[in-house]
């Protein structure tokens, strides 16, 4: 029996090859992938049978009745309804098809994983990129085909038909765009949906989660394209614009997140979709009392301090700067929003302070009445629960979404105070005083959730996305019990009873 | 050619695998034998570099699991638990992804394809849908697939659980021959015959641990022990048991047979034939009672399994 210690290895891929062709190399192992499951797609009559009546018959029901809802409201002359009726209708005619890549999406990876066909798949020398990418293009490529063939057909008989409609290129642009990365976000967001569970039922229950706001989505472009005052622009309607790329940002967290879940152990390792809320809970008491990575519980208050809740806070590294910087980007930008003409404040400079805090409460609730200890406590505990709470959903995002709000408002009052050529002071001390506590906890629990919602987009080697938001969670609650609640109690207290007076101080009310 | 340390495995808090350690030399096959849950497809899923060990090391085909899995998968050939084929495919077309997935050339897939089905006896149904294919000829299929690329070390799990016995013969005649070719396998079965037939080395698992390791022969003489062997004779046996319980331990004994250890069968037979004559026994028979791994395997784990209650009662 071998027992000697196992010698290094070269990392596989350090052959020389390079970049290009490496990537050459994986997008022509992922098509071999994508080959197979197309062709196996377009043998499936359940897919074929729509995409054919998608592709054909549907555009032509649509121009249909584009044609006689154009002549319809021209009769009670609103053309302009019609007008904008028939690109909304282009979208509508591509949007169909693609829904179906959810179907296949979902078919192609959770399917696969059901009918045990994967295993095989995964033995073979393909990497798990090379997997990803050729299941998820072969998941896209036949409803955008479809999609795009429809939309051609809708378009070629709009075009050359009765209504000889000459569309805003740019329009047409953006709806294929639209089109594309609304695909995009179906079949990356099914490739998540699909790894954490066992069966399509399971993960079609899961694709509430992603067909409920693409609906949702389309309706709000759908107003957009009805309503938007640069909607004959010919740059295109600015929102959709805002849309694709906030589209693009989504897939690519999503692309993220199912590149390093969509891995071998992870598909492998989980057999059963099982919610085991003791079991869970558990574990995640478990993780919040150690104070090592093997899960040794802390002997005392002390030790849980010194060696669980500091590393906690050391593991939140980059989440901690990242944090740091969009909040001074927010009081940037609160600062440059006030000083634009259009958003300055009449101030009238009295060389009272006290009459400047009454000025600027006619605008902003900058009361020098701060509410009670409970009042500010809740309202600091809520902002930052929602913030966590959303940054789970939003791959952390949110995070830096809510609290940096203040900043924006903190930056745009120093602005308008100092435009007004009024002394700052008082914003200072009104501020820094409870700050001083309030701004590091505010920054930690920020970091905290922002690392919590985008744990599942980089796991740590050699965890499953279970295991790693476990290993996440637990250290948010060590943070936020251990740091943040009592620097929060601290904070409230300070700016219930210490900043008012210090305040009224320096408005000379004391 | 494949070389395992210590390999283990936790499912969060389940260990799968404990500290496994195998070395299966090129051109011999080891059998790994255990009953359901003990481990052995967690076993196999990580010498393929499919699961990551928790600790531990293995080494396939001279790469290492953790380090180099695509070299791994690149050069074990797997037969995995369920077949999994794809039903719309023609087993032509079904041979050629793969051979793609291994990139070997279109000749060379051809070639390969075409000489393994009808190794396996599949050429009349190269072009049928895998979705028409007997159980049995999806488990042949699942085999040609595994040994499309020639690969040096194939892992087996189960290879002949849906055949016929004429299918079966044929894959284990497939197997020894490949085996001469100085291929490795790895074989998991509950097909203890079977594994007595192919195995050079049989490991026996449970709760995720080796508690055997060894050839037959090896295992047989420390598991069951002496060789048991077994006397018949033309006529009753008046207290011969008795007479010759100096030369060996007797374990049975009827009207006119008896069964007894020994030691050393050479030397101490021939003894007790003299023996015989000498006292007018008529020997009809003098045979070797065969033990089969079947003793081998419910002596290890009923072993085993009084060794853990021991334990438990212990803790």
């Amino acid at each position: 029996m071998a027992t000697t210690a196992e010698p290094r290895y070269a990392a596989f891929g350090a052959s020389g090859a390079g970049g290009l062709a490496q990537a050459w190399r994986t997008l022509s192992n992922a098509l071999i992938i994508t080959r197979r499951e197309v062709r196996d797609s377009f043998r499936d009559w359940r897919i074929i049978a729509p995409i054919v009546i998608l592709t054909f018959l549907f555009p032509a029901l649509a121009q249909f009745v584009a044609g006689q809802f154009v002549d319809f409201v021209a009769g009670y002359g609103a053309e302009l309804i019609g007008e904008r009726t028939i690109p909304f209708l282009l979208m509508i005619v591509g949007f169909f098809p693609i829904s179906i890549s959810l179907v296949i999406a979902l078919e192609t990876f959770v399917g696969e994983k059901e009918r045990r066909s994967l295993e095989p798949l995964l033995s073979t020398p393909l990497t798990n990129t090379e997997l990803y990418i050729g299941k998820t293009l072969a998941a896209m490529i036949p409803p955008l085909l479809a999609s795009f063939g429809g939309m051609a057909v809708y378009l070629a008989g709009l075009v050359y038909g009765d209504l000889a409609w000459r569309p805003q290129p740019m329009l047409v642009l953006q709806i294929i765009l639209l089109t594309a990365v609304q695909a995009l976000v179906m079949v990356t967001g099914a490739v998540v949906v699909s790894s954490q569970t066992t069966s399509t039922r399971a993960a079609n229950l899961l694709a509430s989660f992603i067909i409920i706001p693409m609906t949702l989505l389309i309706q709000g472009e759908s107003a957009i394209m009805f309503l938007a005052p640069d909607a004959d622009a010919p740059g295109g309607i600015g929102a959709l614009w805002a849309i694709i790329v906030g589209m693009v940002v989504v897939v690519i967290l999503l692309l993220r997140v199912g590149n390093s879940i969509f891995n071998r152990e992870e598909l492998l390792g989980r057999t059963i979709d099982e919610l085991n809320l003791r079991g869970m809970v558990r574990r995640i008491w478990r993780c919040l009392l150690a104070v090592d990575e093997a899960g040794t519980p802390a002997r005392g208050l002390a030790e849980w301090y010194r060696r669980g809740v500091l590393a906690s806070v050391r593991r939140l590294g980059l989440a901690v700067w990242i944090t740091v910087g969009v909040f001074l980007v927010a009081l940037v930008a609160g600062y440059a929003v006030g000083q634009q003409p259009q958003w300055r404040l009449p101030l009238i400079v009295s060389g009272s302070l006290t009459n400047t805090t009454t000025d600027l409460n006619q605008f902003v609730n900058i009361s020098t009445r701060v509410g009670g200890f409970r009042f500010i406590l809740w309202q600091n505990a809520r902002v930052l629960t929602a913030a966590t709470l959303l940054a789970l959903f939003t791959f952390g995002s949110a995070a830096l979404v809510l609290t940096p709000v203040v900043w924006v408002v903190l930056g745009y009052l120093f602005s308008q105070v100092t435009l007004a050529g009024i002394n700052p002071a008082f914003l200072f001390v009104g501020t820094l005083t409870h700050g001083v506590v309030e701004i590091p906890v505010i920054i930690l629990a920020t970091a905290a959730a922002l690392r919590l919602g985008a744990v599942v987009t980089r796991l740590p080697r050699g965890m499953t996305v279970g295991q790693a938001w476990t290993a996440a969670l637990a250290d948010t609650l060590r943070i936020g019990i251990g740091l943040v609640l009592p620097g929060l109690i601290l904070a409230a207290a300070i700016e219930a009873y210490l900043t008012p007076r210090l305040v009224a101080l320096t408005l000379g009310l004391g | 050619m494949i070389e395992a340390h210590a390999l283990t495995k936790f499912f969060d808090t389940f260990l799968a695998v404990d500290r496994v350690t195998l070395e299966v030399p090129a051109g011999t096959v080891l059998a790994l034998l255990g009953p359901n849950g003990a481990g052995k497809t967690t076993t196999v899923r990580m010498l393929t570099s499919i699961l990551a060990p928790t600790s531990g090391w293995a080494r396939v085909a001279g790469y290492n699991v953790v380090n180099e899995p695509e070299q791994v998968r690149a050069h074990v050939g797997v037969l995995t638990e369920q077949h999994g084929l794809y039903e719309r495919m023609k087993a032509i077309e079904y041979l050629d992804f793969f051979g793609r997935v291994y990139r070997l050339d279109a000749n060379e897939r051809r070639r390969r394809a075409l000489s393994l089905m009808e190794r396996f006896g599949l050429t009349f149904a190269l072009n049928k849908r895998l979705g028409e294919y007997s159980k049995g000829m999806k488990q042949k299929l699942a085999l040609v697939r595994a040994m499309l690329h020639n690969p040096p070390v194939l892992l087996l799990d189960e290879p002949t659980s849906a055949m016929d016995p004429q299918s079966a013969k044929l894959v284990r005649d497939a197997i020894l021959e490949l085996q001469r070719d100085e291929r490795t396998f790895l074989i998991t079965t509950h097909n203890l015959t079977e594994a007595q037939l192919l195995a050079n080395t049989i490991a026996i698992i449970r709760s995720g641990r080796i508690i055997a390791c060894g050839s037959f022969e090896a295992l047989s003489r420390e598991i069951v022990g002496e060789p048991v062997m077994e006397l018949r004779a033309a006529a009753t046996l008046n207290g011969f048991a008795r007479d010759i319980g100096d030369l060996v331990r007797v374990e049975a004994a009827g009207p006119d047979w008896v069964r007894y250890r020994v030691a050393d069968p050479v030397t101490t037979n021939p003894a007790l034939l003299r023996r015989a004559a000498a006292l007018g026994v008529e020997v009809v028979t003098l045979a070797p009672v065969s033990q089969t791994l079947e003793d081998i395997y419910l002596q290890v784990v009923k072993e085993d399994e009084a060794q853990e209650a021991v334990n438990g009662n212990h803790s």
